[in-house]
């Protein structure tokens, strides 16, 4: 785009922002003046942000890693995510654990929902690259896209029926379709004033630490794995080339499946901790959050590992700061409006490379 | 050792490889010319498994290669540096390499053979850490040569290597491809650039709209007058 195009274009979007914004709780005078008043609540809404954005960014991975390799945006990513907040509801419905239950038993029920999500929403994950997308693998990109829908469906449904199930769960409750109740195993005790003993007027409690702690462990873990590993060199070269994959001796059928295994695996970590951190669970919830994270993979550069970390903080921080200061009723409205600006000003995403460099 | 026989391969209905038959023995250098679209990289991409022959068979020292993953004929000695080279822009030339020996075990041999792709091109060394994508396309080429290197192949297979090269590099290119060949590979190699393809080669074979026209030692193929008038650009 030449660069008056792109100043008019700037231009037109800061008109309409001062004359709409408004409607959309973007009221940049009352804005500035709530955080002058109060600017500990800026804090606050960062810290927030942070814990959000952490999970997001572990469900924008997955997008982002399938993506990265087979250019595919997998539909059904934020349902399996969803899966996993089921499984983990499940495992702590047959521990039969609630907030009164001694510290031992939860930290079991925990650690047991955990091993039994992720390796739930890897394999779930395998299996509809298998059944789905591997034949559709040199077929034109609208029918594996078409499939990926379709499979987002069946995964809900999935979800819906397993809410249904109360006779063998009681913990689903009795409607199906309804939010669960998700067991507060956590507790929210303050970080600053009854563990460090700090007078700090902003709150920043245990769960919020544990979100934050894990979905950087897994980061982490992932992103060293990526760089220094046999098989995660083999993801990166299959990324970068297939057929230079294959020559290079590269089973990347195998390599494929491992990938979604990997995305499944950190989006049933997801599912636990956001019903650990929420305490709910519903079967559209994969839908929504699925939206938003893939609006992180695509801000930070689809494909880019670091790039969704990044995108999902700024994602999860700006929902925040939307929900204080804006309007939260307007938060989609803000996410998907910064989508658009990232599409308009840097289509490859913050971190993203061109696609023509990839050849 | 590498033999292809009656070899069909399609591309949908597309009709690129009409009964391919040609042998590569031990120790050979064998060039395959032809003009553009005769099916050079389909040969080659057939031979790597990287697309299925509809009729006829591949063997390697007799062992039948056509049923084969493409991942495991890497492992029985074959790898190519392909056309347009394939390199990983965004990995570092020294992981590129190490993506060469990826279906090796022996460590040591992988040490030796790493050395010896520097000591063949001094000029991936200097660039060791640098990302595939930010090198020039001659080292580019390099980095494709040496990655093929790095897995020991049986059968080396090289598409158009002075493919975009200056002059002075393609004398480079085609030097290192002897010096190989002294050392014991066995290389099966594309060429457009037919005159000095015909030059190191002791045999080729003369490819046109997927089948073989001509065949034999490359001092006759380079004194056949189709040859000279079609391929070495002489009248
Ligand atoms: N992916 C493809 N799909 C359809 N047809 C193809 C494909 N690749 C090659 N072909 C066709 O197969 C024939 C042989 O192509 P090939 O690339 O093997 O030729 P080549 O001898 O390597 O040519 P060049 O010297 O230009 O590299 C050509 O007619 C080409 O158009
Ligand atoms: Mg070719």
């Amino acid at each position: 785009m030449r660069i008056g195009q792109r100043v008019l274009l700037a231009s037109v979007g800061i008109y309409l922002l001062l004359f709409f914004g408004p409607l959309a709780g973007f009221d940049l005078f009352r804005v500035i003046g709530e955080i002058a008043n109060k600017p500990s609540t800026l804090l606050q809404q960062l810290l927030i942000g942070l814990a959000n954005g952490s999970l997001l960014a572990l469900i924008a991975l997955g997008y982002t890693l399938v993506y990265g390799i087979i250019e595919l945006v997998n539909f059904a990513h934020g349902d399996v995510y969803m899966l996993g907040a089921f499984m983990s509801l499940t495992v702590i419905g047959a521990f039969n654990v609630d907030k009164g239950s001694s510290p031992a038993i939860k930290a079991t029920a925990i650690v047991v929902a955990f091993l039994s999500a992720v390796v739930f929403t890897a394999g779930v994950n395998a299996l509809i690259e298998r059944v789905a997308y591997r034949r559709l693998r040199n077929a034109p990109r609208l029918a594996v896209l078409i499939s990926a829908i379709g499979m987002s469906f069946i995964v809900q449904n999935v979800g819906l029926f397993w809410g249904s199930l109360r006779a063998f769960f009681p913990i689903m409750g009795v409607n199906s379709a309804a939010p669960k109740a998700f067991p507060d195993l956590i507790g929210r005790i303050d970080v600053f004033k009854d563990i460090l003993h700090i007078d700090v007027p902003i709150a920043f409690n245990t769960k919020d630490l544990l979100v934050i702690v894990m979905a950087s462990v897994l980061m982490i873990g992932l992103r060293l794995f990526v760089q220094y590993t046999k098989l995660g060199k083999a993801m990166r070269a299959t990324a970068e080339n297939r057929d230079a994959a294959k020559i290079m001796g590269i089973d990347v059928d195998r390599v494929i499946s491992f990938t979604f295994l990997l995305g499944g695996a950190l989006a049933g970590a997801a599912g636990l901790l956001v019903g650990l951190y929420n305490n709910t669970a519903v079967f559209t919830m994969g839908f929504t959050a699925g939206l938003r994270a893939f609006t992180a993979a695509v801000v930070g550069g689809i494909g880019n590992i670091t790039g969704a970390m990044l995108g999902g903080m700024l994602i999860g921080i700006l929902a925040a700061f939307s929900d204080q200061y804006f309007s939260s009723r307007w938060t989609n409205a803000w996410v998907f409006a910064v989508l658009v600006m990232v599409m308009v000003f840097r289509p490859t995403g913050l971190l993203g490379e061109s696609v023509g460099q990839k050849a | 050792m590498l033999e292809l026989k009656d070899v069909h391969t399609y591309y949908g209905n597309i009709h690129a490889l009409k009964g391919i038959s040609l042998t590569v023995d031990d120790g050979e250098i064998v060039t395959l010319i032809g003009s553009n679209g005769a099916g050079k990289t389909t040969t080659l991409r057939t031979i790597q498994g990287l697309i299925r022959p509809r009729h006829g068979t591949i063997t390697l020292n007799g062992e039948d290669l056509t049923k084969v993953p493409a991942h495991e004929i890497t492992s029985k000695g074959v790898s190519q540096s392909p056309e347009g080279r394939l390199i990983f822009p965004r990995m570092t030339v020294k992981e590129n390499l190490e993506m060469g020996a990826f279906a090796r075990k022996d460590k040591d041999g992988i040490k030796r053979d790493m050395e010896r792709v520097f000591t063949v091109f001094p000029r991936l060394k200097e660039r060791i850490s640098q990302k595939g994508g930010t090198l020039s396309g001659g080292e580019q080429q390099m980095l494709a040569m040496g990655r093929a290197l790095m897995a020991n192949p049986r059968v080396l297979l090289l598409d158009e290597p002075s493919m975009g090269l200056s002059p002075i590099l393609v004398e480079q290119i085609f030097k290192i491809i002897s010096e190989l060949h002294a050392q014991g590979t066995t290389i099966l190699l594309v060429e457009q650039n037919a005159r000095m393809a015909l030059s190191i080669a002791s045999r080729g074979y003369v490819l046109q709209t997927g089948e073989i026209r001509l065949q034999g030692p490359a001092a006759r193929l380079r004194d056949d007058e189709d040859v000279r008038k079609t391929y070495l650009g002489e009248h």
